[in-house]
Formats: C-alpha cells, structure tokens, sequence
C-alpha cells in the first residue's frame, strides 16, 4: 500500500517497499519505566508494535529480554533498531529475522465451555493440537497451548465453534538458531 | 572516596565535583533541601529566573556558548512542567543540559500530592534519559550518570527527579570517577574502510559539496579546526544549516552561506546538482532537504554522525560513517595524506564557475528605502558594527532569526545560538542570559522579534538582577511576520491573527525593568542608535525597538512540497507567484 501520510514536513513521496514483519530480541536494564520507554518510542516515532512480550532473564543482572514483533519497510526497521540501541539502558538490540528464521513460540489460555457433543469434540480436538487441560468442570475446559502464532490461531478459530469463552496470549517469544547466543 | 552526607549536599557536591559553576534556577517546596545547602556554600553560583522555562534556555545558551553542560534547578509539579518546552528544546538541537527537579516525598508519589506530577512520565520522551531517585544511596551515582550522559554522544538533555524525602536522608557520597556507565557506551572512531571509501569518493568528485551541522559545533573547537583543514585540502565548497553555522567562516572563500528553505540560491543548488554530498554532523532534515525525492538526485552521500539512527532516517546514505565528528575528521584527513589523494582540479575549476554564476544572482538582494529601515538593512548595520567586538548572538524564531542567519556573518563557533529543530518563540532573551553569564565581558545580543520577544520578557527582570548587559535587538514590524508570510504564500493573504494590535512600548518597558530602552525608525539613524546601544552602561541590558518595514518577506525560500531548484528569489517574486508557489499538496505540510 502506498504511503499517503506526509511523515514530515515535506514528505510526499510515495513509498514502494513493502512493508516486512521482523522479530526483534532487546536487552535491557530491568528498571522502573523502560517498558514505558520502548512502548512510548514505537508510540510517539508512529512504528507499529504486533506483539511485544518481556520478563527478567537475567535476574543477578537485572537484565530483561524483549520480543517485540513489528511491521516496516526495510528502511523503517533499521530505523527502530537503530532508535532502540539508542535508549541509555538498552544493552543490545538483535534482529532474529536478519539473522534467520527465528523459533518463535507463543503460549494461549482458552476457556471453553458446552455440553454433550460439542464438549467431546473439544476435547477431540485438543489432543490432536496437544494442548494441555489445565481446569475443568462437567460445563469447561481450559487449554494450554504453545507453539508457533498460525497454530494458535487455527486452534482458536476451530474452538469459536466449539464454544470459546476467551483466550489469553502471551505474545511470542523468540530465539535464534545454532550454537551462538545473542 | 566515600563521604556520608544528605542528598541535598550531595546534589551540590556533585554539581562542584563536576565543575558546574553556575546552575539557573527557580526555588519551590520540593527544592528547598537543595536551595538550603546552595545558600551555604559559594562554590555554585545561582541564578535566579522568573519562569522555569527561562532557566532551561538560559542553560542552553549557557552549554552552547560554552561547550559545557548547562544545569537547570527546579521545583516539582509546575516547575517541571514549566521546563519541559526548554528539554524538548535541548533534544531536538543537541544540547548538553543536566535538569534536577524537586519531587514530592515518596511515600506521596501517586497520591495527587500538592505539586505533584508524574515528572519521569511527562519528560520522558523530551530527554535523552531520565532517572527518578528514591533510594539516597543512589543519588551521587545517578548525578554523575545524568552529566555522563547528557555530554556523551550526541549530547541532549537529561532529568533528574529527587524527592524530598531523599533530599533529607542521609546516604553515601561518591565522586564522579567512581562512576562508569555501564551501556552508554556511544562509539567515538569512525570505521577506517568506510573512511577510506569516503577519501575515494571525494578525491574523484567532479562536483563535491560539504554540507555541514550542529554535530561539528557540539563535537568541539577541534572539530571547527579540522574541518577548515579538511576545506584547505580540498577546495570544496562548503555549506551548513542553521544549527552549524560558524563551525566555517563566513569569510572563507569556499563558504556558500547557509542551504535550506531559506538558504541561499548557490548553496542549495549546489547540494542538487553535486556528485558527492558529504553531510558532517547534520540530520537532513526537513527545512534542509525540502522535497525527499527530488533531493540531490545524482549525488553519492557520504555522512559523519556519532548517531546512527541519523542514518538512513531521511535520505539514503552510501558511506554511513558512526562517530565523533572531530575523530572522524581527524582520520578522514590522515587517510587523505597517507593515500595522498588529490581533487579533479579540472573539473572542481568548472564546478567553481558555475557556483560563480549562481552567486552572481545576489540571492541575499533586497530593495533599500530612504525612509524606512529594511530589516535586512538593519541586520547588516548591526553585523557592521558589532564585527571587531567579541560577540555572542542569539535568536528568537522567525522571520528575523532567518535573517540574521543570512545576513549576519560568524568567522568562529560556538558564537550563535538559536532554537532550530523545535523553533521555540522566546528562546533568545534567556539564552542570551546564559551566554553572558559564561562570558560577562563579551557583547551579547539577542536578535529578536516583536511577538516572541513577549514570550519570555520576564527574563528581563533576571538580566536586570544580575547586571548582565545583554541587548534585545528587536526588529519590530507588529506582525509574527513569518506567520503573515505564510499566510501571503498558502491563504489568500488572510491575516488571521498574526498582526499585535496591542504591542507594548518597549522602550518604556525597558525602563520599568530597569534597563535601558532606544527606539530607531530611520535607516540614517540606525548606525548612531546601534553605536548607542553598544556602549550603553555595562551593567544593565538594553531593549531596542527597530521599526522596520511591517511586509517584507524573507526571501529566497523554497515553497513547501518544492526541491532546491523551486527557489523563490527575493527581488523577482511577483504577487502572482506568491499565489501559485505551493501547491496543493504543499499546503498540508509545515
């Protein structure tokens, strides 16, 4: 789609690169207000966010890892690299898809609910995709399941049917292939 | 070396520690720990201004000027938000300024507290980093952070947020070499094979331009030093925007004036035609690069930044080189000795007689009257007489900032502050506070106009307090003439609210402040009135009102959505062409 919105001043060319989606590993000072901090750069420099999962993972260091997953031209992704190393206590910024098709996993909670067929079949259906039945009674179940973002949403558009209250996502996280560390 | 004492000494003491002589300022109950130990010592002087907003731009004139980190003191709440226009300020032009702000006590911190406001929050996307200290142990450790941070890299604007409770408590001190940050770490040296690629490019030029910025002025004296080395070497024409200027002379030879929307005729068809464009410290932004894609279509790029998010923001560069620009410079020159590279002397010969054509147009030419001073005029007049003194100057924003950017000659750097990259109306007055704090014997004028000269007139009240003779060079022709232009250019010439019915008599005003007011309507009394002004007392500051022609336009400029060869031209412009220059698309854009 070409771009009609002038970005500055004088932007009125229209764009022809094709927006990608990249997945971005970023490490970080575990401090007060640097999630603000990403959340606010990709808000106030007008970038998308698709997903963006964090937890501590280094806590002697206080060190945080960020998936983010964003969509951009070529140009616009080296952009948000480049302004996210710039933040004071942003360690290091890795682009997984550069370096090559990243494992990327998410983890979903549903909750579905129904009687007779409907809740066998369910089930059924939940052995096949191997997720986990982590609560139930004689009127739900609730699902766990991991794996890539498209088997999570076929699972959840087949549990629409099926009686699906509401899903819970964690949002990917991802990390590279091979023996070398980020 | 460790030292227990209150955070509000250690605010202090580290303030001293890292040779900050002077901090601008405004007391409040979330600051007065801090204003207390300030009261007790002699080492930091303080100075006291009549809005928050002042103190930031008196610290910025005060860092430009100077090369130096320029601190800013303020209470929680409203100082803070008072401060946030100055940090924005400072971010957007590349300004070392370390901000310590008063916040309520901790256990108060989320409770709507009197003068509360989430200051980390509201500053967060103003700053380059922002701390919020609730630990006193943490203090001294976050101070020499906060200046590491500001002065290092692309330097910018920083806060500190201390509550008061920290103030009070009692903590461990330590000094600033005891600190090392452990991320910010911004790379210095440029890559030598992007360097000698750059050498290459250059050396095989047949039509090269320099096109400089901020970034050598912030780099420091020695980035000024080796870029005339580096023009010595070459004979490339050389250009800067707004921010840059002085980091070359004016009087150089190879110096083709300021580019951008309202550059001259020869620089910005200079940067559209070259074959090799090499950017020094400079972000191509817009005002600079007018329409994207007919920017510069044949040339390669080669840019020097210590940012790389600079990179490829804009404009597509071919030779990216990350670092400080005097480091760069430094090495970019070795290598041209080493290789012993030579220019196309044949070439760069017929690419000199073409920007000779271009600047026989006298893009910079005005009609003079008899009777009415052109504000042009009054620019060169003052230029004329302030020359052989030892001058700092200023700028509101507008029409007459542009015009002393075109008109007013600067042979040194450091010597020019003005608020290019967020253009905030009221800058001047303050930052020339601040610039003739760091230099009491210099000749310190703000050039200004006659509505944002009201944006902050209340520092006339500080300059008065503290003798500092600065002079308001107010060229006053009733209108925020570059609205009205604008409006002539996109509206039909409907001047909606951009005349001042209402202007207060600035000579009075001068005197009520306690400062010295003079008013010159005639161009044949202009130079006496400047004389006047020069050598007004030295201890109070000097409003003078120059009334100058109420319509004219600040020309050449390229009209929005148009590129560098879309000038409009001073002298020429009918009003016809006024009402055609920018299109419909061109109108939507700023």
């Amino acid at each position: 789609m070409p771009n009609t919105q002038p970005k500055s001043a004088y932007f009125i060319e229209e764009r022809h690169d094709k927006p990608e989606a990249h997945t971005l590993s970023v490490l970080v000072d575990n401090e007060p207000g640097v999630l603000a901090r990403i959340a606010g750069l990709f808000s106030g420099r007008g970038y998308n966010i698709d997903s963006l999962t964090v937890s501590e993972t280094e806590h002697e260091k206080h060190l945080s890892r960020f998936t983010i997953v964003t969509t951009g031209t070529p140009m616009v992704i080296g952009q948000i690299k480049n302004q996210l190393e710039r933040l004071v206590n942003v360690h290091r910024v890795v682009d997984l898809t550069v370096a090559g098709d990243p494992l990327e996993r998410e983890l979903a909670l549903l909750k579905v609910a129904g009687k007779g067929e409907k809740r066998i079949e369910a089930l059924r259906l939940a052995e096949i995709f191997r997720a986990d039945v982590i609560d139930a009674s004689t009127e739900h179940f609730v699902f766990e399941l991991t794996g890539r973002t498209n088997k999570i949403e076929q699972f959840i558009s087949i549990m629409r049917e099926l009686g699906l209250l509401e899903v819970s996502r964690t949002g990917i996280a991802a990390i590279g292939r091979g023996a070398k560390g980020m | 070396m460790t030292l227990k004492m209150s955070g509000a000494e250690m605010v202090i003491r580290a303030l001293a520690d890292q040779g900050i002589e002077h901090v601008f300022g405004y007391p409040g109950g979330a600051v007065l720990p801090i204003y207390d130990e300030l009261f007790q010592q002699d080492k930091v002087k303080h100075i006291l201004v009549r809005q928050e907003g002042g103190a930031v731009h008196a610290a910025e004139g005060y860092a430009r000027s100077t090369g130096k980190v320029g601190v800013v003191l303020v209470t929680s709440g409203p100082g803070a938000t008072n401060a946030v226009t100055g940090l924005t300020d400072a971010l957007m032009d590349s300004i070392p300024v370390v901000c310590i702000t008063g916040q309520v006590p901790t256990h108060l911190i989320g409770n709507d507290a009197f003068q509360e406001c989430d200051t980390v929050g509201i500053t967060r996307p103003c700053t380059k980093h922002n701390w919020l200290v609730r630990n006193v142990d943490d203090l001294a450790r976050v101070l020499h952070e906060a200046f590491y941070v500001a002065r290092t890299g692309r330097p910018g604007p920083v806060v500190v947020d201390i509550p008061k409770d920290v103030q009070f408590a009692t903590g461990t001190y330590t000094g600033p070499k005891d600190v090392r940050h452990k991320t910010y770490q911004p790379r210095l040296k440029g890559d030598a094979k992007a360097i000698a690629h750059a050498v290459d490019l250059m050396s095989h030029a047949k039509k090269p331009v320099l096109y400089t910025g901020g970034g050598v002025i912030n780099s420091g004296p020695k980035a000024s030093q080796l870029l005339r080395e580096l023009v010595r070497l070459t004979g490339f024409p050389i250009t800067s925007t707004l921010m840059g200027l002085g980091a070359f002379p004016a009087a150089g030879k190879e110096w083709l004036g300021m580019l951008g929307m309202h550059g001259t005729y020869e620089a910005n068809l200079a940067m559209h035609d070259c074959d090799v464009m090499v950017c020094i410290g400079a972000r191509f932004d817009d005002r600079i690069t007018g329409r994207i894609d007919a920017f510069s279509p044949r040339s390669k790029k080669i840019h020097i930044d210590i940012d790389p998010s600079s990179i490829n923001k804009n404009v597509k560069i071919d030779v990216p080189i990350i670092g400080d620009v005097a480091y760069v410079l430094e090495e970019l020159i070795r290598t041209w000795k080493a290789k012993a590279a030579t220019v196309d002397k044949t070439s760069l010969k017929s690419w000199w007689a073409q920007i000779d054509k271009w600047r026989a147009r006298k893009c910079l030419s005005y009609k003079a009257h008899d009777d009415v001073i052109m504000p042009q005029y009054a620019i060169q007049r003052l230029y004329a007489a302030t020359k052989d003194r030892d001058v700092y100057i200023t700028t509101e924003v507008g029409q007459h900032q542009m015009w002393a950017a075109q008109f007013f000659r600067f042979e040194e750097p450091n010597r020019w502050m003005t608020s290019g990259g967020l253009g905030t109306m009221g800058y001047g007055l303050p930052a020339a506070i601040g610039a003739q704090m760091a230099h009491p014997k210099s000749t310190v004028i703000d050039i200004a106009g006659d509505a944002s000269i009201l944006m902050n007139i209340q520092e006339m009240s500080t300059a008065v307090q503290y003798r500092l003779p600065v002079k308001v060079f107010i060229l006053n022709n009733q209108y925020m003439g570059m609205v009205r232009q604008w409006q002539q250019l996109l509206h039909g010439n409907r001047i909606s609210e951009s005349y001042t019915e209402s202007l207060p008599d600035f000579v009075k005003l001068a005197d009520a402040y306690g400062g010295i007011g003079i008013r010159c309507d005639k161009p044949a009394d202009l130079d006496a009135c400047i004389e006047e002004m020069l050598n007004a007392a030295n201890d109070k500051p000097v409003i003078f009102d120059c009334r100058v022609a109420a319509l004219a336009n600040c020309f050449p400029m390229i009209p929005s959505g148009k590129a560098h060869h879309e000038m409009l031209l001073g002298e020429d412009v009918t009003d016809e062409e006024i009402d055609k220059a920018i299109g419909k698309e061109g109108k939507v854009l700023v």
